[in-house]
């Protein structure tokens, strides 16, 4: 399989230089210095995902993220420097796949470029899904921890479910409430907190200490399962 | 009361001046008609005592015209009787406008003075921060540099132990360097005006657990110990700030207290309002400097290198920002208890019922 082609879109010179370096290796990686630069690089040759931070100087990285998502399908990852939830969760709602605000570990970039590409090329996960010892067949809409049948709700079944398929992947609390509740529950947050906590409590080794449901202050959850 | 009359400089003019007038054509047969012109021109001083030169010189020509007109025979014209009454008249005008100047240039510099005093105050804070701050940032940052620098120049001479050391002091102070930056982000938050409270439905318990999880490794050289009421309600508050409130709490437990000892988290929620405590068995604050601790780049005397003297601070202004209090007391044994009061709303929501 040929490598996969990164562009990254960051106004900073040094954080190109680190980002190429730490990405070179593993892909194919190409930069841009400007909002403009970028669109016009994504357009001739469209990478297999983006990298784009939010403060460039010639446009608002907002409306970047959504000039590219009128053609662009693949995963865009948003580098951010503001540390402001709402700006994640707008950008989030806008179409980006992920976020990381600066400064973030190199570790955890990789971490979520390869979650963002094979989120992108397997969007099928086949009807049985296995993290740790937690097995989640959603065929039968059954989940075993340790061999044990898991008693869960119908809703708590649903919101695993959903948060399981997007593996890795950051979901904000709009979009889960939406998802699992309906539309008319979106501002109804106290329900997704009261059904995690109900969630890790069943599937947890550790509740207190959950490392599979992982929350991502302000934003929303991100499941986990390595 | 005088607030408002001096945010109505015109108003209150014609108030007094109008009194005055009033009670002097009660009794002007008595004094005079020449005492009345002494008790206007008193007006217009204790006026030019508290407003601005505009309202004060119009208040002077008025009640010189009220004094004529009124007063001066013959009454109920303008015309003047005598040379001598002219003569006063003009003098009347000139003292009162000679006081309104006066009075004005003599409140404008007390008020430069106290401009003055206010900007010294401020260039001596800002000159303690920066001392503060030049300390804080440049230890890390010296290290990174000399660091970066040795590997870059020695390279192949240095050994693999020591290449492996500088690569681990470029990171632990790259650590403690963004820490700074994210304390003095918080700061010019608060400290900007256009701050703003986001509720949401928060799960203490996690939260809680969360914040001690973010401070390993440091706080597993610590007994920890959280305690929570099984009943427990979600609460409204901001997730964000009461996460960086209680992290900023343990942490300074962790800074300031030897290893081995507790440090106790409980939360509770009673008559609607979120208690949260954070305490240590360390040896507490000296009683003389608790009042302070709060205060911005107060560090207490003697206490360890390190942190800048803003956590705190932050704390309280974040917890102030909610509408909340909170407080500071050496415990009766040992070790001292930060108490957070946060007014807010709590939603019973357990166990929902959802088939």
């Amino acid at each position: 399989m040929s490598k996969a082609s990164i562009l990254i879109i960051d106004d900073e010179l040094q954080i190109r230089r680190l980002l190429t370096i730490t990405l070179h290796g593993d892909f194919v990686v190409s930069e841009a210095a400007t909002a403009k630069e970028g669109m016009l690089m994504a357009a001739s040759h469209p990478p297999d995902l983006v990298l784009l931070d939010l403060g460039l100087p010639d446009e608002n990285g907002h409306d970047v993220l959504r000039h590219l998502r009128e053609w662009y399908n693949h995963p865009i990852i948003i580098l951010s420097a503001q540390t402001s939830e709402e700006d994640i969760v707008k950008a989030l709602d806008a179409g980006a796949s992920d976020y990381l605000v600066k400064p973030f570990r190199t570790g955890e970039l990789l971490a979520r470029i390869r979650t963002a590409l094979r989120k992108s090329t397997t969007a099928d996960h086949g009807p049985v899904m296995t993290f740790g010892n937690l097995v989640i067949d959603f065929a039968a809409r059954k989940v075993t921890k340790e061999n044990v049948t898991v008693k869960l709700t119908a809703t708590e079944y649903s919101l695993l479910a959903l948060m399981a398929r997007n593996e890795g992947r950051v979901l904000t609390h709009q979009h889960l409430l939406r998802e699992v509740w309906g539309p008319s529950y979106v501002q109804e947050s106290q329900y997704l907190r009261v059904f995690v906590a109900q969630l890790r409590k069943k599937i947890e080794a550790d509740p207190n200490r959950p490392s599979l449901i992982l929350t991502e202050s302000g934003v929303g959850y991100r499941f986990s399962g390595t | 009361m005088v607030q408002w009359l001096k945010e109505r400089p015109y108003l209150s003019s014609l108030m007094l001046i109008g009194g005055v007038t009033l009670l002097c054509l009660g009794i002007h047969n008595l004094v005079g008609y020449r005492v009345v012109a002494f008790m206007l021109l008193v007006s217009v001083s204790i006026l030019a005592l508290f407003l601005d030169i505009r309202p004060v010189i119009m208040a002077a020509l008025g009640s010189a015209l009220i004094w004529d007109f009124l007063f001066i025979p013959p009454r109920f014209t303008f015309s003047i009787g005598s040379t001598e009454d002219g003569l006063l008249l003009l003098t009347y005008f000139i003292i009162a406008l000679i006081h309104a100047v006066l009075t004005y240039k003599i409140r404008d510099v007390q008020k430069k003075v106290r401009e003055k005093e206010a900007r010294e105050g401020q260039v001596k804070f800002y000159n303690t921060l920066l001392n503060s701050l030049s300390h804080e940032l440049r230890t890390p940052i010296t290290t990174i540099i000399g660091a970066a620098d040795n590997l870059l120049t020695l390279r192949q001479g240095l050994s693999e132990q020591d290449r492996e050391e500088l690569l681990h002091s470029i990171a632990s102070a790259s650590v403690r360097l963004n820490q700074q930056v994210e304390n003095l982000l918080s700061m010019s938050r608060l400290e900007s005006g256009v701050f703003q409270v986001r509720r949401d439905w928060v799960d203490i318990r996690e939260l809680i657990h969360r914040c001690v999880q973010r401070l390993e490794p440091a706080i597993n050289k610590y007994r920890q110990a959280i305690f929570i009421p099984d009943n427990m309600p979600l609460v409204k508050v901001d997730q964000g700030l009461v996460e960086q409130m209680i992290h900023n709490l343990i942490s300074n437990v962790i800074q300031h207290t030897p290893e081995g000892t507790d440090v106790i988290v409980r939360a509770d929620y009673a008559d609607g309002n979120l208690t949260l405590t954070v305490s240590d068995t360390g040896k507490g604050f000296p009683e003389a400097e608790i009042g302070m601790v709060f205060e911005k780049f107060y560090r207490v005397k003697g206490s360890r290198p390190g942190g800048t003297g803003l956590g705190l601070s932050i704390v309280k202004g974040f917890v102030e920002a909610q509408q909340g209090r909170i407080s500071l007391r050496n415990l009766p044994l040992s070790g001292a208890e930060f108490t957070i009061e946060l007014p807010a709303e709590a939603s019973y929501l357990n166990g929902i019922k959802n088939e």
